[in-house]
């Protein structure tokens, strides 16, 4: 058995991991860095595309300046290799010889095509645990299908759910389709791991982002499966059954919150008591409301004369409220209520700054420290074990690092292959 | 039959409603014993929630329920009782890992806080769950993931300019989360069997949700930018946007369509099934566009042919006419032939599936996405099978969720070790309710 001391600061601390993702799943490889461990961005000559993918810092493009970049490859280092050279693809393999998992994001069949296929690397290193984050999968009918954020998010079902039932259905406005597919690779590279720990044996990992959205939906499949039922979206409402609905999102004195007036158990109906209580003390009540048996009714639902009873007696009361109002008297009340935050509210708000949410980096290139979200779960005998340590790499930072200081390359092989464009 | 690859991980489950419970489900799947901890006396809610078989009501015929809680056993223990603390710390003796989302402090309530827990058990891994983490002012703060999407940052960013926010689909941050809560056990799991000690995590549904939207936090934090409704508007991209098709006359398996009466009760007397026909089409390059243009004039719609879109930045100076022109286009068609289409001339498109069009899309039905389990009150029942598929030790859904207890005195007896005397004195105490 290790000592705990031995094995170092974060829980991940002793794996190695190869990151050869473009833009699509980059954050599966960020996650392992997050939990401690050694990740390497591995890029195409001249950067990855990701670098191209905006926001940029002081909405300037530049290979150093993508914010979407910063975000999802910071704990990261990264060199820069051409897996499409001979060269390439030969310092590819000693490196997968000493690493624990290698997680890509090419089309189907391109690792294969370059020899590096999961059955070439196996032949180096066993253990090996790689992972494929792609739209659909690597085989069938829509394998070769090009899908973007909007693209897969339709056909995962998600976009005929959100948005207002008059008009088309909406995507999120920030890309959302490779990040579910990311974070589901990470999982699986996990269960892959474990099993591999314990057996010796490494396996291929092929996630499909549009399952891993499909798994968003509630219960609304299962809606169709049991009881035929095709949920639709409905705007600020929520449909949960034939015939039932609720409100979610409401208008306020100054912008918009959620609340969702419902039934059942999990707190929600004395949410809605509270909420009645609360009215009733500003002389807004709504004897009708009172008289309602929320207890009785099923979980998120409330039948639609209810519904309107409880718009008709709520939505001015809103009105007179701003929304922090709102979210204060909602947390000394105990009510299902949020603000419609923006994301200055999110950098501002009081529980992530007690509880250390946020890390600051330092950038030294440009002379600043900048906010990142930090910790996506806190372990609480140590904190330092998850969380953000340094800035995303330039492009190339590390090639000196790790290919002359690992794989032994001198100042003259690491010259030549940067002039073959190899690195 | 292959081996599970968490074979052997053995886990006492307090989680429920959905993040919990998804969360707990991929351990089972992949062959984690999860024994799932109920109450007969205060069931848990999605229990009571729809959908019902056959749309009848009852405590083990919620599809919400069971999809998310396949394969796990059933118990069911009065969390109320006197003996159900020492209960439960005979089981965490056993247990590798411990997982809950009640608010914080329920556990200490009950004198099953990480203290208690590592006292019997140092290995353990506890792992917790709620909507705003341990500690800090707001720890008590009641929700669900269906409201903590606004604070998370999402409902500000989803609707079009001239109306407000909607919110994205159902519980949304709940679906976030149990991807990096797996990655994070299993992590803490690693480290367990390394090196014998066990941890607490703690996860703010919150705090990890933020996560999706990095790059927008950092746009704030170093730009000062408040993002805008933009519909399905992009940045980079021009068209981009869902546009309407024509109504189908036959269904993606080549069936006839003809709405049941009970389909169109069903969906409030709409027939939204057959007139809410949308594909989605995204032009990021030069290429992309040209192609999209040629198999528009091959149709004889010539108007996209115009100048003013030729390059990136006119068709955004023109993007409402171009949409219009692109809609009156698409509206003729039918949306998978049209997919299909533009997909072969290098166009990015895909359509809108609705839930029916889930389980008749080809690829999800090639990836074996719904998994049928039998359930003995509700029949066959669709789950959701993992989006990621392991070549040497596949997930496998092969039990159904449990009805309310069924497993209590096999879980207890069997995979526990409880005596039949001891088992005895519980259930006569009352404590297995």
């Amino acid at each position: 058995m290790t000592p705990e001391s031995d094995y170092g600061p974060g829980l991940l601390a002793p794996y190695r991991v190869l990151d050869l993702t473009d833009g699509r799943g980059l954050l599966c490889g960020k996650m392992l860095a997050d939990l401690g461990a050694d990740v390497v961005q591995v890029e195409p000559p001249g950067g990855s595309p990701a670098r191209n993918v905006g926001p940029f810092y002081h909405d300037t493009p530049g290979a150093e300046r993508s914010l979407f970049w910063w975000a999802y490859c910071a704990n990261k280092r990264g060199i820069t290799l051409d897996i499409a050279t001979d060269d390439g693809a030969a310092l590819l393999r000693r490196l997968v010889a000493n690493a624990d998992f290698l997680i890509e994001s090419g089309d189907p069949g391109r690792m294969a095509s370059l020899g590096l296929g999961y059955p070439d690397l196996q032949a180096i290193n066993p253990r090996l645990v790689m992972v494929s984050i792609t739209a659909f999968g690597q085989d069938g009918p829509y394998a070769d299908y090009q899908a973007s954020d909007i693209v897969g998010m339709a056909l995962g079902g998600f976009m005929h759910l959100t948005g207002d039932g008059d008009r088309p259905p909406l995507r999120v406005s920030m890309p959302q389709f490779y990040q579910h597919g990311g974070a589901a690779g990470a999982a699986a590279a996990m269960i892959a791991h474990t099993h591999r720990q314990l057996t010796g044996e490494g396996q291929h990992v092929d996630v499909s982002c549009q399952q891993a959205v499909a798994r968003t939906l509630a219960h609304a499949p299962q809606y169709w499966d049991l009881e035929q039922t095709i949920l639709r979206r409905m705007g600020a409402y929520r449909e949960s059954a034939g015939g039932t609905f609720t409100r979610i999102n409401w208008p306020c004195k100054d912008g918009y919150v959620n609340f969702q007036p419902g039934g059942g158990t999990a707190g929600a109906a004395r949410s809605v008591r509270s909420m009645l209580a609360w009215m009733t003390e500003e002389g807004m009540g709504s004897p009708e409301l009172d008289a309602v048996n929320w207890e009785e009714l099923g979980y998120g639902t409330a039948r639609a004369e209810i519904m309107e009873q409880t718009v008709a007696a709520v939505a001015p009361f809103f009105m007179t409220h701003t929304r922090n109002e709102l979210a204060d008297g909602a947390l000394e009340r105990r009510i299902l209520l949020f603000p419609v935050a923006t994301p200055s509210d999110i950098l501002a708000h009081r529980q992530l700054a007690a509880r250390d949410y946020y890390d600051r980096i330092d950038h030294e290139d440009i002379g600043e420290t900048v906010t990142y979200p930090g910790h996506f779960v806190k372990d609480m005998q140590d904190a330092k074990r998850v969380g953000i340590r340094r800035r995303a790499p330039h492009v190339g930072e590390h090639n000196r690092e790790i290919l002359g200081g690992e794989l032994g390359l001198n100042d003259r092989d690491l010259a030549r292959l940067t002039e073959l464009g190899v690195i | 039959m292959s081996i599970l690859p968490l074979e052997g991980l053995k886990v006492l489950d307090f989680c429920w409603v959905a993040v919990g419970p998804m969360t707990t489900k991929y351990l089972s799947e992949y062959g984690a014993t999860v024994l799932r901890v109920e109450s007969a006396k205060r069931p848990e809610t999605l229990r009571r929630a729809g959908p019902f078989a056959g749309g009848q009501s009852g405590i083990n015929r919620s599809g919400y329920f069971a999809n998310y809680n396949a394969n796990k056993y059933g118990l069911s223990i009065d969390m109320g009782h006197p003996k159900a603390p020492e209960l439960i710390l005979r089981i965490a003796e056993w247990a590798d890992v411990v997982t809950e989302n009640f608010t914080p402090g329920t556990l200490e309530r009950w004198g099953l806080g990480y203290d208690e827990l590592s006292r019997v058990n140092p290995r353990i891994v506890l792992f917790s769950a709620s909507m705003l983490g341990r500690g800090g002012p707001m720890q008590t703060q009641p929700g669900f993931g269906a409201v903590l999407s606004s604070l998370a940052g999402y409902t500000n960013i989803i609707g079009w300019p001239d109306r407000g926010p909607v919110n994205p689909y159902g519980a949304y941050t709940d679906f976030v989360c149990p991807k990096f809560a797996v990655a994070a056990i299993l992590a803490a799991v690693d480290r367990q069997r390394a090196t014998g000690c066990g941890t607490h995590l703690d996860m703010s549904q919150l705090e990890t949700s933020l996560h999706f939207g990095g790059p927008m936090l950092l746009d704030a934090a170093v730009n000062g930018r408040e993002p805008e409704l933009v519909g399905n508007r992009h940045p980079a991209a021009s068209p981009h946007g869902a546009y309407p098709c024509a109504p189908e006359l036959h269904s993606a398996r080549g069936e006839p369509v003809e709405p049941s009466f009970d389909q169109l009760r069903m969906s409030g007397g709409v027939n939204t099934g057959e007139t809410d026909r949308w594909i989605t089409i995204a032009v990021f390059t030069d290429q992309q566009w040209a192609a999209l243009r040629d198999e528009m004039a091959a149709d004889g719609v010539t108007d996209a042919q115009s100048g003013e879109f030729r390059t990136f930045r006119v068709r955004k100076a023109h993007e409402d006419k171009l949409d219009g022109i692109i809609a009156g286009w698409t509206a003729n068609h039918d949306r998978h032939e049209l997919m299909r289409r533009l997909q072969a001339a290098g166009v990015p498109a895909g359509v809108v599936n609705d839930t029916r069009d889930l389980f008749e899309d080809a690829q999800l039905q090639h990836r074996n996405h719904f998994t049928w389990l039998d359930h003995p009150e509700m029949g066959p029942y669709a789950t959701d099978y993992t989006e990621s598929h392991l070549s040497a030790t596949p997930g496998r859904l092969d039990r159904p969720a449990p009805l309310l207890g069924q497993d209590t005195e096999h879980a207890l007896r069997e995979i526990v070790g409880l005596s039949e005397a001891e088992y005895r004195e519980l259930e006569e105490a009352g404590a297995l309710e």
